[in-house]
């Protein structure tokens, strides 16, 4: 029985170190069907994460705080859509500018504001227990004794996929990401649904840095983030551009992070560094498995312009 | 009248290429610093104590010039090689990664070579962290071109394996003596690259930092393989259709860029450092983006940029030293100015198609 608590308690990690790759890699799924990627994500995260943060602390209130961190990281994500889409700048630079800008404003604000704090931890997130469905042997632990943001983040996901793939909105953003000549002569706005995408992919990706901080840590560190904004955009690849996709990749990757940490604890004679490079190196090996099976949007990081 | 006409055109381009290379970037340095500002009140610091304070930091004295010159240093030897990869088409973010594995060849032989000459071992080193840096990159270039694997996400995953790999080395098998501290014993005293000058840091890594831009840019813009490669940045299509082997220029571009990130690494440890420890490189990896950026993709531009954002680190010290502005104002001051030179270069060549 001992090895069924000890994969109860995995699993239940998997999940919650899942939970705020899955927002992210959600809402960059968006982004890039509608044909803009956004290599800013590390830096996205990193200002949802300060502010949920900082907003948590100074009003006792961690929701105020995931709010504020979603309004945050999109007002970002507008701004690198000035960037991209109005005066159509190239994606990468602009988002390698967007993790500068996140790595330092995030640390900037954490010094400046709570460098002379001594206690700076906030109340963590409470685990809240859905009755009934947690007695499932298993599972129960696993899905259904989480706390709100994680069940959000699974909730989410099929609303996202719904959106997406049934409705008008949903056929909109995908025509922007792969003919948007066609999605504006059928006379709708290219430069509207592209920062719609940006704006909600900013969002997210906010939201999923707050997890992070308000969630997981209880308080702010810098650099936090530690790749996983890049790893969200390996998500979305392996995801092949589907908000379900990148569900079931968050997972996996939540899973390489819980195994690392439980192996850590385990004191197996392996370097612990060799542990800590364990989802890294699954990234790559899962894009090697999953390769040329691309659904890349056709117009995927090209600039938009009314001209010919 | 032909040579009239000729040579009103040069001048014209001349004029253009000015306006491009020097007016765009040092307004795109002022917007920044202007934001930085407003940031800066925003946030109750005193600005002009502050950027005062940025401004002995980096012209304050000799000494203050010579640490500048200092950090330049690694800053333009890797944006010099993600120039190189960025010209070729092929997104290097991996320099981070490219430089620990050149730092971590740097320190073994740096180690291990104290007995032998310095005039052949310290190029011995040299050459060794160009090998590890570079072949670290082709690993990336190799995924992409046999498996078709995007290099922004595999180049910045060999960023954090590389970092974990020094993490095991300076606490396993290069671990220092006495096993005190995560890192490596200092390297032999002979292997230590001389100081330039009377009282600076400054060392003979930066002549490297002055030289090697310049071979790359020979190469880049006065050689066939350089156009070769050019050419596959600008049609990687029209490229293949005209013989060139794109596949081939990909691995090399980005080989090349890993060298010199890789050489990067193996100076800091010879010439500041002297050992290798966790963390070595506070971000030079990424900052060397920027500084290509900043530099058109141009491997000689890179020196200017490199001394520049080498200057901005040493003048933010002393601002946080002398005005508590956090040292992270640094890296905020940098994604700013590639933000705003990006987007002037796109407004500029819409004004442009326009008229």
């Amino acid at each position: 029985m001992e090895w069924l608590i000890g994969l109860q308690a995995l699993l239940q990690a998997t999940v919650r170190m899942a939970a705020p790759l899955t927002f992210t890699a959600v809402g960059e799924t968006y982004g890039e069907r509608a044909g803009v990627i956004n290599i800013g994500l590390e830096g996205l995260m990193l200002i949802g994460a300060v502010t949920a943060y900082a907003v948590a602390f100074a009003s006792g209130n961690v929701w105020l705080g995931v709010l504020a961190a979603g309004v945050a990281a999109a007002i970002f994500g507008v701004l690198f859509g000035v960037v991209t889409i109005t005066l159509g700048a190239n994606q990468i630079v602009a988002g390698a500018a967007l993790n500068l800008i996140g790595l330092g404003l995030s640390s900037f604000i954490y010094r400046a504001f709570f460098g002379s704090v001594t206690d700076r931890a906030i109340q963590p997130l409470a685990t809240v227990e859905i009755p009934l469905l947690n007695q499932i042997p298993v599972v129960g632990p696993v899905l259904f004794e989480q706390n709100l943001l994680v069940y959000a983040a699974l909730l989410l996901t099929p609303l996202a996929a719904l959106v997406l793939n049934r409705t008008m909105l949903g056929l909109a953003l995908r025509s922007v990401g792969e003919h948007p000549k066609a999605t504006a002569t059928a006379g709708l706005s290219v430069i509207g649904l592209r920062y719609a995408a940006v704006a909600f992919g900013g969002m997210m990706a906010g939201i999923g840095g707050a997890y992070l901080s308000v969630a997981y840590a209880n308080q702010f560190v810098e650099n936090m983030v530690a790749g996983r904004g890049f790893i969200a955009l390996a998500i979305v690849v392996f995801g092949r551009w589907s908000p379900l996709g990148a569900l079931w990749a968050s997972l996996l990757f939540g899973f390489t992070f819980a195994l690392q940490l439980r192996l850590q604890a385990q004191n197996i004679p392996i370097a612990y560094q060799f542990l800590q490079i364990l989802p890294y190196v699954a990234t790559i090996v899962a894009m090697i498995l999953l390769r040329g099976q691309s659904a890349q949007p056709k117009a995927l990081g090209v600039p938009y312009t009314e001209r010919t | 009248m032909t040579t009239v006409t000729a040579s009103r055109q040069a001048g014209s381009a001349l004029w253009r290429n000015v306006w491009r290379n020097v007016a765009l970037p040092l307004l795109a340095i002022l917007a920044a610093l202007l934001v930085g500002a407003l940031m800066l009140a925003f946030s109750g610091f005193d600005v002009a104590a502050a950027y005062g304070a940025l401004w002995s930091g980096i012209f304050g004295n000799a000494r203050n010039i010579g640490e500048a010159l200092l950090r330049a240093t690694p800053l333009i030897l890797v944006g010099a090689g993600i120039a190189i990869a960025f010209r070729c088409g092929i997104w290097n973010i991996g320099a981070e990664g490219q430089f620990y594995m050149g730092a971590a060849a740097g320190a073994f032989i740096g180690l291990q070579a104290g007995s032998f000459s310095p005039w052949l071992a310290i190029p011995t080193a040299l050459l060794a962290g160009a090998l590890c840096g570079g072949l670290w990159a082709a690993i990336a270039g190799w995924l992409k071109v046999r498996l078709g694997l995007n290099e922004v996400v595999t180049t910045i995953m060999l960023n954090y394996i590389a970092i974990g790999i020094v993490g095991y080395l300076v606490t396993g098998p290069m671990q220092e003596a006495n096993r005190y501290n995560p890192q490596t014993d200092e390297i032999a005293a002979t292997m230590v690259l001389p100081r330039l000058l009377p009282g600076m840091r400054v060392h003979a890594g930066f002549l490297l930092a002055l030289l090697l831009p310049a071979l790359a840019s020979i190469l880049l813009f006065r050689t066939p393989w350089g156009f070769a490669l050019r050419a596959v940045g600008f049609n990687p299509v029209a490229a293949q259709h005209a013989g060139i082997r794109v596949n081939v220029q990909y691995v090399l571009a980005i080989s090349l860029s890993g060298a010199l990130a890789g050489v990067a690494g193996t100076v800091e440890v010879l010439g500041v450092i002297g050992r290798l420890y966790e963390n070595i490189s506070p971000g030079y990896g990424f900052t060397g983006i920027a500084v290509s950026l900043l530099a058109a993709n141009h491997p000689i531009g890179a020196i200017f940029s490199g001394l520049l954002f080498g200057a901005l680190t040493t003048g933010a010290e002393l601002m946080q030293l002398t005005a508590q502005i956090p040292s992270s104002m640094t890296f905020i001051l940098q994604g700013l100015i590639i933000a705003f030179l990006v987007s002037f270069r796109a407004l500029q060549g819409r004004v442009w198609r326009r008229g």
